[in-house]
């Protein structure tokens, strides 16, 4: 007997693609392993360590709780659409690696995704909301403190009035530009 | 750690949806699923169907209304929790919500899913007993009103019919005078609490309800009990259990001092 | 000019793909709908027999290739019917034990490997294990280190006690020491079994190229030239055969050096048998049960010690829970006996344990290997005769500990390498003083009473710790330098996390003289550097980049002498600045290094402008041989790193604690650490690996524990139980100051620096706990539940 499937449409980071799917595939495998979308990780499976944190209509969802035949009608954005148009970074990531926010880059994916959401809602987090918006992804390997810190200096790269080099970089991650991958 | 396989719907009208459940077996009703999803992929639970409720026009809407909040089945909790009218008519509710999970599993769980998943453990359950709130239930037969009274039968188990589906749950307005508080103990932020209290306090009236201290969302009214007493009388009708987390008397010590604080709070609230 | 990279904070090289959603771990290769996916039929029971297999209704379903149990191995591969290998033998461990890739006729803990399938996909995978049908005779579980000692069943019926080691280290007749000194205090310690959970688990993808008949493994360890001895051995292949590649790897700690794990043998097999492309990704679940775990010791010290605290006598016993079986030796308990001693030289030491089996997951290194139990030992110990003397804490610690001026310092013991536990540098005193500044340990006494006027309670503690770091045997690297100017570096260990690309790229950039951004480093890679070791003991740094140090100099020695004889000038007259090699105060006078590489290898054929320069027509003297006798051809540099010992790295860390009188909750308001690592190459990497270290201490001594039933059955599971701090556990700022005592072992005068941030937290946390509660705290980790019933205890 072999298992129904469902030829669904998902639109990730701009690009429409076709798949066929069982209904039983996480979210989290469709992107992974039928789109190639590999920048999403799965860590637990259960919907607690937040490695898989993508956004589903600019919010961040795990991806590992959500099954790929209940995402059509969404807009999916992946780590991999965090990335300017030219290929540079954008505000989260590069505060990332500024303030030496990740050591194996697991996890790193799901608080990108989750940052990037937190501070389209609130530009200019309190230390202590800075804490919060990372209080629902597990890191293993820095203690938190370097992710803390780049939370707080994405704020200010996004900030236009912040520098002038970066002065359209909000605008662009508001518009969700489209980014092919290759699967 | 993968789910087994099930039979997919995705109705667009409820009557469809109704329609679906009730020809399947065994089904489960798919809303946010972020209680639902784990135990599929531990296969915990293996329904022979799901009946995925998103693609329904209309379930999504909060209605405030100076009675109360009627929150939709497809309401996420962070929507709920965001809203400035439900905090105003009731402020329970987002205090409560604001300890459900982490934000992330707020943004795709559904406060009415919570609650008729009938977890003690959890805090929309117990909010809505306190509140003596209720949940619209519908079928094929036609719709009913499920008191939050009559709701919680026992450990995950709620008067829910395998042929229905919680279409919304009504929170009652606070009454003029009346203050509310909550809050809850757990090991890790975000996780389930060791120990919840929510309290109403209205005129002389005080009314408590507890997360994880009892089988099923429990309501003890403690009108008139002595501040002091207050712990004691409240663990006379709760039965705190042991697990790896915590011992039966950690979690009444954290009844004893969860309730004095929250009736505190609650009548700061309400003057 | 270029500026010395060595000490500076660079920003990791890595980033940029790990922040593009390009990183590359092991479920990200063969990422496609052709790669097959394993899964494993783990046992339900601690302990039992297996009577029976059945796995006929396996075969019907859609999709599932291979359906294996123990018997269908031996045919496959005969090395495979026999058992893993224990991977590091001890004169000590006389009833050593291993398990088999799957079961074959007992299994030993809950999570044991019983049967194998592979199938289209691992949804696929697991519809046929809930079709395969066992039946078991279950037998009586030992579960914790009381019933093991208590014996009242056996684990393996032919280990009597369940004791697998019996081992003894003195420094002297501990007895009359004890006998002599003024004062004797016991001690009763206990610390709870933990793991590593790195946020991926493991991992293994294998491809069979039929072509060429060799065998390709991705594999997320910490060991790839480990995995793949194992694999030739077990697959009756040589070595020349197999490539083992470790791709990006999301974490370790220790849990992925264990090498082979059974799926590491069978994903290979089957790759092989198939023809196809298998890929094993393990659960979180499946970690839980079935990867190792770590920490669980029963600890008892006896101490005789004078007025001022000097440990004249320390009698330590303790038994470690090393589970069903022993692959990784005796290396967990050996570390914590020696390390024990910490900064302090007591002067009669004596110490046994026994390893001991229990029907539990196995017990390997999980960073800090030991250390944490052996630095909670002795700082209870500390604390304990300071209350007793009524001396400051610190006072006694310092009377104990070895003086700067006496190093080398030889412990008179035998350390995890079989070689002399001997500490090469070191300043304690310094350290302990930078410590005080930074918690504010004089000033404490008047917080305590200002918090306690508030209603609040407060108290302090603080642990000291010695870290042999940088074990050997040895590692090697590989240096070279292409046409383009390129530099392209190869060292065989491993990378987890911590920055490797990184930090041994400022090594090479720093000795050769070239660009940071032209050197790129690979590590991992079987068929790049066959001849390694692997990341562990905090040996990364120390080993490879003393290899890679040495590797580029040799590189530079060879460009030096070509660019010399090129220029005809002395070469003692060049230097390398930015990958130019040039006169030194004659800077026109000069040649690119990838004209240099051009021109160390004479060729026939010109394939671009560059290598024109090199063709016959054009260098060499036409009276010698193009390449010289005792030269050859290319710009490269190959050297290895083989140290005589280990090298001592140290700290002391300290904080400051709140006790809710209500709700036993702890908070830790301030955490400060002094570290010793000698010379950082990169800030910013060491303190990274330090918060982690403190984070993954604090999850230890507050939060995680692996929680056993009687049975068996480990009850938390998942990281809904298993209590993994997010950053609100943990504290808003950990201060950190560094002390730079050198090492003199190697050419950097660097120390291992990843291990050190989890080893004394236990330690410090339980001693601050203790201070503000006023009883003490002998078992770790506490959680607010257990910090109320001692409470009860005491009070009644």
């Amino acid at each position: 007997m072999s298992e129904e499937l469902h030829r669904i449409r998902l639109s990730v980071n701009g690009v429409t693609r076709e798949v066929e799917l069982p209904a039983r595939r996480l979210l989290s495998d469709a992107l992974r392993h039928d789109l190639g979308l590999t920048g999403t990780h799965v860590g637990c499976e259960h919907g607690v360590c937040g490695a898989c944190t993508v956004l589903v209509d600019g919010r961040p969802v795990r991806a590992c709780l959500m099954f790929a035949v209940s995402a059509v009608d969404t807009e999916i954005t992946t780590v991999e659409g965090l990335t300017r148009e030219d290929g540079s970074l954008g505000p989260v990531q590069q505060a990332f690696a500024e303030c030496h926010g990740l050591q194996c880059g697991f996890c790193t994916p799901g608080f990108l995704t989750t940052v990037t959401a937190c501070l389209r809602e609130n530009p200019h987090p309190s230390h202590d909301e800075a804490r919060e918006m990372v209080a629902g992804n597990l890191c293993r390997c820095t203690g938190y403190q370097n992710i803390v810190k780049a939370v707080e200096r994405a704020a200010e790269l996004a900030d236009p009035q912040h520098d002038d080099q970066h002065d359209d970089q909000h605008d662009d991650q508001q518009s969700d530009a489209p980014v092919e991958v290759q699967p | 750690m993968k789910p087994a396989p099930f039979a997919y719907h995705r109705p667009t009208t409820l009557a469809e949806a109704l329609e679906t459940l009730a020809g399947e077996s065994y089904a489960k009703v798919l809303a946010g699923g972020q209680s639902l999803v784990p135990l599929l992929s531990m296969r915990i639970a293996a329904p022979h169907a799901l009946v995925d409720i998103n693609a329904i026009p209309g379930l999504d809407t909060i209605e405030v209304s100076e009675a109360g909040v009627r929150v939709g089945a497809l309401v996420r909790h962070a929507d709920l929790l965001a809203h400035p009218d439900v905090r105003r008519v009731q402020p329970l509710v987002p205090e409560a919500l604001a300890h459900v999970a982490h934000a992330t599993i707020r943004n795709r769980g559904t406060t009415v899913g919570s609650i008729v998943h009938a977890d003690a453990a959890a805090e929309m359950p117990v909010v809505l007993s306190l509140l003596g709130g209720s949940v619209e239930a519908a079928s094929t037969a036609g719709t009913r009103t499920i008191p939050a009274g009559d709701l919680f039968l026992g450990p995950l188990e709620s008067a829910l019919r395998p042929d229905e589906i919680a279409t919304s749950a009504f929170f009652p307005a606070l009454p003029a005078g009346a203050g509310v508080a909550f809050e809850e103990i757990s090991r890790r932020q975000g996780d389930y609490a060791l120990a919840g209290v929510a309290v109403v306090v209205h005129g002389e009236s005080v009314r408590a309800g507890f997360v994880s201290v009892s089988d099923v969302p429990t309501v003890v009214d403690l009108t008139g009990v002595p501040d002091d007493e207050l712990g004691e009388a409240a663990l006379a009708h709760l039965d705190p259990a042991e697990d790896i987390h915590a011992t039966a008397d950690y979690r009444a010590q954290l009844v004893r001092t969860l309730v004095r604080r929250v009736v505190t709070k609650a009548r700061e609230a309400a003057a | 000019m270029t500026t010395k990279l060595m000490g500076q904070k660079v920003q990791r090289t890595e980033d940029q793909r790990f922040l593009r959603g390009q990183g590359r771990y092991v479920d990200d290769v063969h990422a496609h709908p052709t790669t097959l996916h394993a899964a494993v039929l783990r046992s339900p029971h601690a302990h039992a027999r297996i009577v029976d297999i059945d796995v006929s209704d396996v075969l019907d379903v859609e999709g599932v290739h291979v359906v294996w149990t123990y018997e269908d191995l031996g045919p496959l591969s005969p090395e495979m019917a026999e058992p893993l290998p224990l991977l590091i033998p001890h004169p000590d461990l006389t009833q050593g034990r291993t398990q088999y890739a799957l079961a074959r006729d007992e299994v030993n803990y809950v999570g044991e490997a019983v049967a194998f399938v592979v199938a289209e996909d691992r949804y696929i995978a697991e519809d046929a294990l809930d079709r395969i049908q066992v039946t078991w005779e279950v037998l009586p579980a030992v579960v914790g280190i009381e019933a093991s000692r208590a014996a009242e069943h056996l684990v393996h019926e032919d280990v009597p006690g369940n004791v697998g080691a019996r081992s003894e280290q003195n420094t002297g007749d501990v007895e009359a020491a004890l006998a002599r000194a003024p004062h004797r205090l016991q001690l009763e310690l206990d610390i709870e079994r933990s793991a590593c959970t790195p946020l991926e688990g493991r991992g293994t993808v294998a491809r069979w190229d039929a072509d060429t008949n060799r065998l390709q493994v991705w594999t997320s360890t910490q060991t790839s030239t480990g995995v793949r001895a194992a694999v030739a051995v077990k697959l009756g292949l040589d070595l020349g055969q197999v490539d083992v590649i470790t791709p990006d790897v999301g974490g370790g700690f220790g849990v992925k050096v264990m090498h082979p794990w059974p799926e590491e043998l069978l994903v290979p097999l089957a790759a092989r048998l198939l023809g196809r492309t298998v890929k094993f990704t393990e659960d979180r679940r499946e970690h839980f049960i079935s990867s190792a775990h770590e920490r669980g010791q029963v600890q008892h010290i006896d101490v005789g010690f004078d007025d001022e605290g000097r440990i004249l006598g320390l009698d330590v016993m303790f038994w470690h829970d090393h589970g069903a079986y022993t692959p990784y030796g005796l290396i967990v308990p050996i570390i914590t006996s020696t390390q024990l001693l910490g900064p302090y030289k007591p002067e009669v030491y004596r110490v046994v344990f026994e390893s001991i089996y229990t029907n539990t997951v196995i017990v390997t290194p999980y960073r800090g290997a030991g250390r944490p139990q052996g630095c909670f030992a002795m700082e209870r110990t500390m604390d304990k005769i300071a209350a007793y003397l009524g001396k400051d804490r610190t006072e006694v610690r310092a009377a104990n500990f070895i003086q700067p001026d006496e190093f080398p310092f030889d412990q008179g013991l035998i350390f995890q390498d079989g070689r002399e536990l001997e500490y090469d540098s070191g300043d304690y005193p310094a350290s302990l003083e930078k410590l005080k500044r930074l918690i504010g340990w004089d000033e404490f006494p008047a917080l305590r009473e200002k918090m306690a006027a508030e209603g609040r309670t407060v108290g302090i503690g603080l642990a000291c710790y010695v870290e042999g770091t940088g074990v050997g045997p040895y590692e090697g690297a590989h240096v070279h330098i292409e046409t383009s100017g390129k530099v392209k570096v190869a060292t065989g260990l491993t990378t987890q996390g911590q920055g490797h690309a990184t930090v041994f790229a400022q090594l090479v950039a720093d000795e050769l003289g070239v660009r940071f951004e032209d050197v790129e480093v690979v590590t991992g890679d079987t068929r790049r550097m066959p001849y390694a070791v692997g990341t562990f003991a905090s040996r990364a740094a120390v080993m490879s980049g003393s290899a890679i140090h040495l590797a580029a100099k040799r590189a530079k020695e060879k460009a030096l002498r070509i660019a010399a004889d090129a220029l005809e000038v002395d070469e003692a007259d060049l230097e390398i600045v930015d990958g130019v090699v040039q006169v030194k105060g004659s800077p026109s006078t000069r040649l690119d290094l990838g004209t240099v590489a051009v021109l160390s290898n004479p060729l026939r054929y010109a394939f671009d402008e560059a290598s024109k320069a090199a063709t016959q027509f054009a260098v060499g003297d036409p009276g010698k041989p193009p390449v010289a006798e005792d030269d050859e051809p290319g710009l490269e540099g190959k050297d290895f790193y083989s140290p005589q010992r280990a090298t001592f790295a140290s700290g002391m860390h300290a904080a400051i604690v709140e006790t809710d009188p209500d709700t036993a909750e702890v908070t830790i308001l301030h955490y400060a650490v002094v570290h010793d690592c000698g010379h950082l190459i990169n800030p910013m990497i060491v303190e990274g690996q330090i918060h982690g270290g403190v984070a993954q201490g604090i999850g230890g001594a507050l939060y995680e524990r692996m929680a056993y039933d009687s049975s068996g059955q480990l009850l938390n599971a998942s990281f809904m139980d298993f209590l993994m701090p997010y950053v609100t556990e943990i504290p808003d700022g950990i201060d950190i100051d560094h002390l730079e005592t050198p090492s003199p072992l190697n050419p950097l005068g660097i120390k291992g620096a990843g291990e050190a941030g989890v080893i004394p937290v236990s330690a410090v946390v339980a001693a601050a706990i203790e201070d503000a509660e006023g009883f003490p705290i002998t078992a770790m980790p506490i959680s607010p539940s257990d910090l109320h019933t001692l409470r009860q205890e005491h009070t009644s």
